[in-house]
This record gives structure tokens, sequence and C-alpha cells, in this order.
């Protein structure tokens, strides 16, 4: 239970001060644009790592081949530009067909 | 708003704003099922995923922290690896920081509301009253949908037996797909970065604690170099 209880809250206050950079720093410091720059790039190089991992590894292994080829189907829709749920709910679905049919 | 004369036309682009946000709220309920029926199934008890929904409110960050605590990392390895992906939430908060208003009460609530889904939804809007009023709309609404979403999958979590029958276990990689291709599509800097973070993440995945790879990824931005420089 304490386990928890700091995972919650070291989580919620340090998670919520990086939102509040932005709004209570607006108007008062102009970060210099290649920090910005910098910033913006790293958010997609941490989500795409994310992303892959997500959909390859669980638990330090290999997760299996019903998921990454969810995820397959995620990027094909995405890649047609089909809407957000049209993109998540394809991956599920393609990942539960998938298992129903025996594919681990 | 105040003037009785412009309330139809505000209204009208309210409800395309919901029509469109509730697409977004659909999926992200889906995966706040997924992720309180994971957290519980896993062995959490059902108050800790609907607690860390509502205070920290970040699906990934969320995901890691109890992927790390389920593996046994203990609670700092677990805070530090959701705190370290919630980094980008202060870049996000620096983007919409001129949505949120002048009020202090709006600041500090709005805060709370930058996720990825909100600011890429907001910035996508064509002037900046729409672009404000996406912020809430999607905001709040996401918000909503979200806890309401982990509480069902966490109260559900053992009834639903075996989560990954579901396929919910690809939902979340699919979020970041949606999400993350975009930006990839028109950028070519920003796909060599991502590659090579994608490779060095999934290389050191057996090797060092969860979260941790993902972190390493940012060498990848060593690829990014400068806007127009040869590579």
């Amino acid at each position: 239970m304490s386990a928890s209880v700091v995972v919650i809250l070291v989580l919620a206050v340090g998670t919520y001060a990086f939102r509040l950079v932005g709004p209570a720093l607006h108007g008062r410091v102009v970060l210099p644009a290649r920090v910005r720059e910098l910033l913006a790039a790293g958010a997609v190089v941490l989500l795409a790592a994310l992303l892959a991992t997500g959909a390859l590894t669980e638990r330090g292994g290999f997760a299996g081949w019903a998921r990454p080829a969810g995820v397959l189907v995620a990027v094909a829709l995405a890649w047609r530009r089909a809407p957000f749920p049209v993109v998540v709910l394809g991956a599920a679905v393609t990942a539960a067909g998938l298992r129903a049919l025996g594919v681990r | 708003m105040r003037s009785p004369h412009r309330t139809p036309r505000v209204s009208a682009v309210q409800r395309a704003l919901v029509r469109d946000s509730s697409l977004v709220w659909l999926a992200s309920g889906v995966v706040g099922v997924s992720f309180g029926a994971i957290s519980v199934a896993g062995g959490l008890p059902v108050w800790v995923p609907v607690a860390m929904s509502v205070l920290v409110y970040a699906g990934s960050a969320q995901f890691s922290a109890v992927g790390v605590l389920l593996a046994g990392g203990g609670p700092f390895a677990a805070a530090a690896t959701g705190l370290l992906l919630n980094t980008r939430t202060a870049a996000f908060g620096l983007a919409v920081a001129d949505l949120l208003g002048p009020g202090r009460a709006a600041r500090f609530l709005g805060a709370h509301l930058v996720t990825d889904e909100t600011v890429a939804f907001a910035l996508a809007q064509p002037d900046p009253a729409r672009r404000r009023a996406a912020f809430w709309i999607s905001g709040l609404g996401l918000f909503v949908v979200w806890n309401l979403g982990v509480l069902a999958g966490a109260l559900a979590g053992g009834a639903l037996g075996d989560t990954a029958a579901y396929g919910l276990d690809a939902a979340f990689p699919a979020v970041l797909v949606a999400l993350v291709l975009p930006a990839l599509r028109g950028d070519a800097r920003l796909r060599r970065s991502a590659a090579l973070g994608a490779a060095l993440a999934l290389a050191l995945t057996p090797a060092v604690p969860a979260g941790v790879p993902v972190l390493l990824a940012l060498a990848g931005l060593f690829l990014y170099g400068r806007e127009g420089a040869a590579v």
C-alpha cells in the first residue's frame, strides 16, 4: 500500500509541476527557439520509443505476435489517415481476433 | 459569449468541437478501461489505478509506472519512469499556455488538463478562439471519460478475465501510432531521430530496468541536427 501511495503522490506532484511550467511562465520568459525545437522533437522521440517497446516487448521479453500485428494494422490505418478511434480499435480488434484464432 | 447575438454561432462551434472530441474520448475511454483492468489484473487494489488517474492523469506515464510497480521495480523507480515520460508535458504546457486565459484559477485547472490528445486537438484548430474552446472542451471531457473508463476497467478487472483476449494491450501502442505518425510523416530529421531512439530502446529492453530504455531513446536526438544543415 505505501509503495502505491508513494508512486501516486510523487508522480502526481511532479507531473503537475511540469504541466504548470508553461502556464506559470507565460508572458514572463521566452525559451530559445533551439530549446523549444529540441523539446518538441524529444517528445516525439520518447513517444516513438514507447510505441516500439510497447508494441514488441512485455516485461523485458517478446510480447508475442498478436500485439505487434495489431499495432501494424494501426500503422496502416494511421498512414491512410483513418480517424483516431478507428486506429485504436483496429489494433485491438486485430490482436483479439488473432488470439481467438490461437495466435499468441 | 456575453452578447446574446453571438451565442448561436458559438454553440455551433462548440457542438462541432464536442462531436470531434467525442471520437478521441471514446478511444481514450477504451484505453482507460484497459489501464484499470490491467492494473487490477496485475494485483493492484482498485483504488490505485483510480486515484492515479485522477491525480496524475497521464496515460503513458500511468501505464509505465504501474508496469514498473508490477514488475517489482519499486515505488521510486516507478515514479521516476512516469516523471521522465511526463517531462514532455512541460513542453506541451508551454505550447498551450496562451490558450488558458489570464485567470489564475483557469491556469491552475488548465495545467492539469494538458495531455497529448488535448494539446494536439487544440493546436489543430484554425483560430485562437476555437483553439481555446477546443482545449477546454477536449480537456474537460477527456478527464471525465478517462477516469470513468479507468474506474469501469478497475471494477471489471477480475470479471474481464485475461485482458489480452480483448486486444486491449495493442490499444495503447496504437494510440501512440495515431499521435506520432502525423508528426513523423512530414519530418525526415524527426524520423531519423525517432528510428534510432526506438532501435536503441528495443535493443536495451532485455538488459536494463523498465522505463530506462525509453529515456535512453533520447540519444536519438543526436541525429536531429539543425534546420537546413547537411546530415
